[in-house]
Order: C-alpha cells, then structure tokens, then sequence
C-alpha cells in the first residue's frame, strides 16, 4: 500500500436503535476504520455540524491525532460546505457511510459529492485492496455474503458497508486529548426541510392475510391444504448421469453456479 | 381510458333452483311428494304391471367410498336445478386497458435472478394507486411502465400491472453497471417525461440507481417511503426513528410493503419503443467491474444463503456430500435427522427448531420433507429433489424431482460441477 493516498473519512453524529443516545455512527466508525487501514498518517476525519458535540470525541478516540469540524447549524445543509472543503483538499478516495443514522437518512450525501465533484462513486464497499497507478481495487458486498470486485480510477467517493471491519474500541483519554479543527464556514441552512413535518415513528400497519376464497369449501381448502409447488418435474426412468445433467442444467439456468 | 370487460357468463350456465320444489322434496307428507321426487326417474313397471324398485340405484357412494342412502331426499331437489357448468373454468381476470397515455409512470424493478420479486410487484401495485388518484383529479391517464434491465424470465408481467414494458438489454448493462443503466434512464427520462419514478428501496440496487438518477437529475427525492399519496409522501428518516411528511416528490424509493400489488385485473404488457443502441454509452465510465468472486460458501449465513445442497436420512457416504457441496459452491444444510444422527452441527439445520432459509435454490438430497422441514424451506424460490420414494413431500413440493438413490447422482453432480470448473479456468487461462 503507497503511503502517499489522501484519505478523507466523512462521520456524522449516530442513534444508538434502542436508546436513541447519540453514539458513533456504525458505517462511519467502519469508514474511519478502513480510512486508518489505508494510510493513517494521511487521514482527514471530516464532521460537519456541530463543534461541541462529544460523540466527535470518540471518533477520535479510534487513534486520530486531530479531526476537522465544517460548523453548522442543526438545520444547516451538509453538502456545499462539504464540496467546497473537498475541492481545496487532495483528498483522493471519500470514504462515508450508506445513510446517516439521524437527520433525513436518505444516503444521498456521498451521491451528491460525486455528481458535484463529477467524481465517481462505488457503493457499499466491504474492503479496499489495492490503490496503485491511479486505480483502487474495491470489494463490493453484494446481498447473501456475496462480493464483487471493482476497479475504479482516482479519485473516488465510496460508501462502506456494514460488511467492513468493525470500528476498533475507542479510547477516551486520547479522544479528549485530540486536537479539534474548527474551520471557518458559512451555515448553509437547508431550506426544503423547513417545510416537512418530522414526528416520532409511527409503527407500520402489518399487511393482513386476505382470505380471497368465495365459497366455505374453498377456505376449508385454503386452510387445509399441504404447500404443494405444482407441475414440478419428476424425472424416473433415466439414466443418473441423464438425472444430474438436468439438475446441473437448472442450477446454471438459475446462476448459482457461474 | 381504462375498461374494464367483464367475464363472460350465459345465463344457461347459472344454477337456477326451484325452491317450491326443494320444499316439496323436503316434505315427504306431502300430496306431490312422489310426483316431483320421481320426475326426474321415470317410473319402471315389471312383466306383471307391478311397480319395480331398483335397489342398487338407491342410494350414493359417499366421498370415503361408503354407499349412503339420502332417506330424507335432500339431494334429489337439486336434480331438478340444473347442474353449475364449467364451475372449474378458470376465471379470466378483466383487462385494464390503457390507450394513449397522457402520462407515464416509471417503475424500476430490482428483478433478482430476472424475476420479479414482492417488493417490486408491490411498486407497481402502489403505481396503479397513483394512477388512479391522478385520474380522480382529472389529470387524464397514465401508464405504468415496468423499466428492467438484462435477461428476464418472468411470464406474469400482465398478471402484476405492468401497462408498458421498456425492457433495456444489452452487454453494457448487465452485471454490475450504474453508469451505463444511469445513462439509459436518462435517456427515458428524456423522451418520456415520466410523472413519476419509483424505485424499490433495496440493496439489490434499487437505490444505488435512484440516488444517482436523483443526483443527476439535481432533484431531491424521497427515500424509505412507505404511505405515499399523490400528495403527499410519508417516509422514515433518523435510522427509522421519524416519520418525515411532505409533498410528494418526483422520485421515490419505496419501502416493502407500501402498498398491495395488483391481484384482479390484467394487463397489457405493451412494448415501449426505446432504443438501446441509442444510449450515450460513454466509454468514459470510471467503475469497471470485475465479476462477482469466490466467497467460502459456508461462511455465509445459512439464513441468507443463496444456493444451499442440503443431507437427510438419505445420505450414506458423507464424505462425498461434502466433496460435491465444495465442488458446487453451494452452502451445506441437513435436516433434522442428520443432524441428531451427529453427521452434521446443529447450526446446519434446517426447518422448525433450526433456519428458516430464504435460499433461491435448495437442493434436498435424501431429505422426505416432514413438515417442519417444508416450513423451513417455505420461501424457497426453486427446489430440487433427490429422493428415492416418489410420493414423498420433498418431490411433491419440488419444481424438478429426480428418482434415484443419492451416491449415484452426486457422484455424477461431482463430475460436471468439477469438469464446469476446469473449463471455466481454462478459458481464463486462455484469455489471459
């Protein structure tokens, strides 16, 4: 691994799911953890909002020497101070999480960068291998524990997955001890959330089983019957090899096994 | 402009039932009792001119098979309705026609394995409610259109709501390729204007795609939601913690379960004019993907697992189970049997007091499929089985069955998986 990648991990403040406390945000602690594995001397932690905020000392707490604040406000909008930040930096590879754990969510973010810095962006990536001659070798985690491998060229935005490595433990003294950078910004206020109404969660309805049958015979038989799959093709007299060669046909039919 | 054509129904083929003669039936004290019982009979006269009874056409063979004699004559009122015909015809569902649409909705299915999954078929029934509250407020007719990209194998596009279909194949936009796909919607976007785009909040890609559609787009669309009107969009924000109301924007990424998918009407699956070859496909397309890799099949979840072989009781040489699981990447599952017989972990069961898998294809060697096996294995998309009993559970529930003791097929399953391979490495070796 070249020492020489500038690595900026962008964190936001998290909701821990039962509590609802703030905490290190799971895919962000993930982000800082593969940023420290690329090249932890080059390293920019980057949290725009609020400066006080003491989540921002665990962050630091995962080894960071120093960490930068973009300060806004709490309806501020995180993305022209953060393009702005990115063009002056040499930040080659972005590293975000998928979706925010509080604010809007949306995942929209690290989308944004990339179509304002028209760099390109790879999503949910479990594991960067390689970065060398302006490419990066990038592991994708696809659904069911599947991986993909991507080669995408410098710079580039990517958002980690929770199939990255775990976030390391996080120390308090030396998150305490770390040096904060508060930059200079403007508060850009985002003016479309102004409008919505936000509440507390309303639990989802449960989707009901609708008995369609019209007739009681027709629920009997609904209620009674064993889950039988239907027309399935039995296959008795052939040979083994013929048997298996059907099985192996549909299994590539399917595509799993490629 | 939708009509909707309702089934065909004569009125010959309608049950019409005479109730005075039912309750004449009924009452055997009656002065026409005989009469109308035995209207349908006829009455037979022996040499003699005695009144014959045939005692072997009294009576019924009841469902288990045992004869039963109707004293009070309950059924013989039927015989003077007529019979339902064609009861077991199978209903044609009433076509929802769409004419020169004002308007288009677009739905970008996920389309796993070229199916249509649940999440897509439920966009596409929150569509039709869109549809329908933009017609309600006179704002003409609108279509939905179903955008899929690579090989499909679904054949109920008219039995989900699909009005128009834009079916986007080609080399560049299969396997992993946002770029390209990016650039085909923006294409679609340019020549239909669609009222809306609905995406299915998913990691298969869904919202990958609507992020970038939206970002290129510079519109700020709505992500989780899940109670969307035509005015407006209910949708989870914070980690699922808030519910953020607002205007119903343009793109939408949709939550499971929004709304029903279509169940009573059809449609017409019309082919959108489109043309692929006309997509900017730049060559300047900075994601290059390299395929899918070999991940330790067994280290995946059994839960999440794509492709599972799976031992029962049928199993005997244990050793070469393995060998095949190995050979076919596929990930190892055992039924209860197996595993109390100690040939596999406990972690490995499947069904009732083990995994509910949600594998696309199970392959259940030697397994006959008790029921709380089945239970497990219910949301199975393709099952196979190798069974030596024919009537067994496992081969009635399966889409391909195959008789045959287990060793004989896994070894010939062995084979073509291990001669699959080799070639596969050849060709790499080759090329490269």
């Amino acid at each position: 691994m070249p020492p020489k990648v500038n690595v900026v991990s962008l964190v936001s403040v998290g909701r821990h799911p039962q509590s609802g406390r703030s905490r290190r945000a799971e895919q962000d602690g993930r982000a800082v953890e593969l940023g420290l594995k690329l090249s932890k001397k080059s390293l920019t932690v980057v949290h725009a909002g609020d400066s006080q905020e003491p989540v921002l000392r665990q962050y630091a707490g995962m080894g960071l020497d120093s960490l930068t604040v973009l300060p806004q406000a709490a309806d501020g909008d995180a993305l022209p101070v953060l393009v702005e930040f990115l063009k002056n930096s040499k930040a080659q590879v972005v590293l975000t999480g998928v979706r925010a754990e509080s604010g809007e969510s949306s995942g929209m973010l690290p989308y944004l960068l990339a179509e304002q810095l028209g760099w390109p962006l790879v999503p949910r990536v479990a594991e960067i291998l390689t970065i060398k001659e302006g490419a990066a070798e990038v592991l994708l985690a696809l659904p069911r524990g599947q991986r993909r491998s991507v080669i995408v060229s410098l710079p580039f935005i990517a958002t980690v997955d929770n199939a990255a490595a775990e976030a390391r433990q996080t120390a308090f003294g030396p998150g305490l001890r770390a040096d904060l950078k508060v930059l200079n910004v403007e508060s850009v206020t985002d003016d479309a959330m102004a409008t919505w109404q936000i509440s507390a969660a309303k639990p989802r309805p449960k989707r009901l089983k609708v008995v369609k049958a019209k007739t009681a015979a027709d629920r009997m038989k609904a209620a009674t019957a064993k889950p039988v799959g239907g027309g399935g093709k039995v296959m008795k007299n052939e040979t083994a090899a013929e048997k298996a060669q059907a099985i192996f046909d549909l299994l590539l039919e399917e595509k799993v096994v490629r | 402009m939708s009509e909707f054509t309702p089934t065909e129904s004569t009125l010959s083929d309608l049950l019409r039932r005479d109730p005075r003669a039912e309750w004449i039936a009924r009452n055997r004290l009656h002065p026409l009792h005989s009469s109308v019982v035995s209207a349908g009979q006829g009455e037979v006269r022996g040499p003699s001119g005695l009144l014959r009874k045939n005692p072997h056409v009294i009576g019924f063979i009841g469902p288990n098979g045992i004869k039963r004699i109707d004293r009070a004559n309950l059924s013989a009122a039927g015989l003077n309705g007529k019979k339902r015909a064609g009861e077991a015809k199978e209903t044609q569902l009433p076509l929802h026609i769409v004419d020169n649409p004002d308007g288009y909705i677009m739905v970008v299915a996920d389309m796993i394995g070229g199916r249509l999954t649940g999440h897509d078929k439920d966009i596409l029934g929150l569509a039709h409610q869109l549809v329908g509250e933009n017609k309600a407020a006179g704002k003409g007719s609108i279509a939905v259109v179903l955008v899929c990209f690579g090989e499909s194998k679904e054949t109920q596009f008219d039995l989900a709501g699909v009005d128009r279909l834009l079916h986007i194949t080609g080399q560049e936009f299969e396997g992993f390729a946002p770029e390209a796909r990016l650039s085909a919607l923006m294409q679609v976007e340019a020549q239909y204007k669609p009222v809306n785009w609905l995406f299915p909040d998913s990691i298969h890609g869904g919202t990958d795609l609507a992020c970038r559609l939206a970002s290129r787009l510079g519109e700020r669309p709505a992500t989780q939601a899940w109670q969307v009107t035509a005015s407006n969009t209910v949708s989870r924000g914070a980690s699922g913690s808030r519910d953020i109301s607002r205007e119903t924007p343009r793109i939408l990424m949709l939550m499971e379960e929004c709304a029903n998918a279509i169940e009573d009407t059809r449609h017409q699956v019309l082919d959108l004019a489109f043309d692929a070859d006309a997509v900017e496909t730049g060559d300047d397309y900075r994601l290059i993907d390299q395929g899918q890799i070999e991940v330790d099949s067994n280290a995946v979840p059994l839960a999440e697992a794509e492709f599972i072989l799976s031992a029962g009781n049928g199993i005997h040489n244990w050793d070469q189970f393995h060998a095949v699981a190995a050979a076919l990447r596929a990930t190892e599952g055992a039924s209860r049997v197996a595993v109390d017989d100690g040939f596999m972990p406990r972690s490995r069961q499947v069904g009732a007091s083990g995994t509910w898998v949600t594998a696309r294809v199970y392959l259940a060697v030697g397994i006959s499929g008790a029921i709380q096996h089945m239970q497990g294995i219910g949301q199975c998309d393709k099952v196979v089985a190798i069974n030596t009993d024919a009537g067994c559970d496992m081969v009635k529930r399966a889409d391909l069955a195959v008789i045959e003791d287990s060793e004989a097929i896994l070894d010939a399953l062995l084979k073509l998986a291990q001669e699959h391979y080799l070639s596969k490495e050849q060709e790499k070796s080759d090329a490269a």
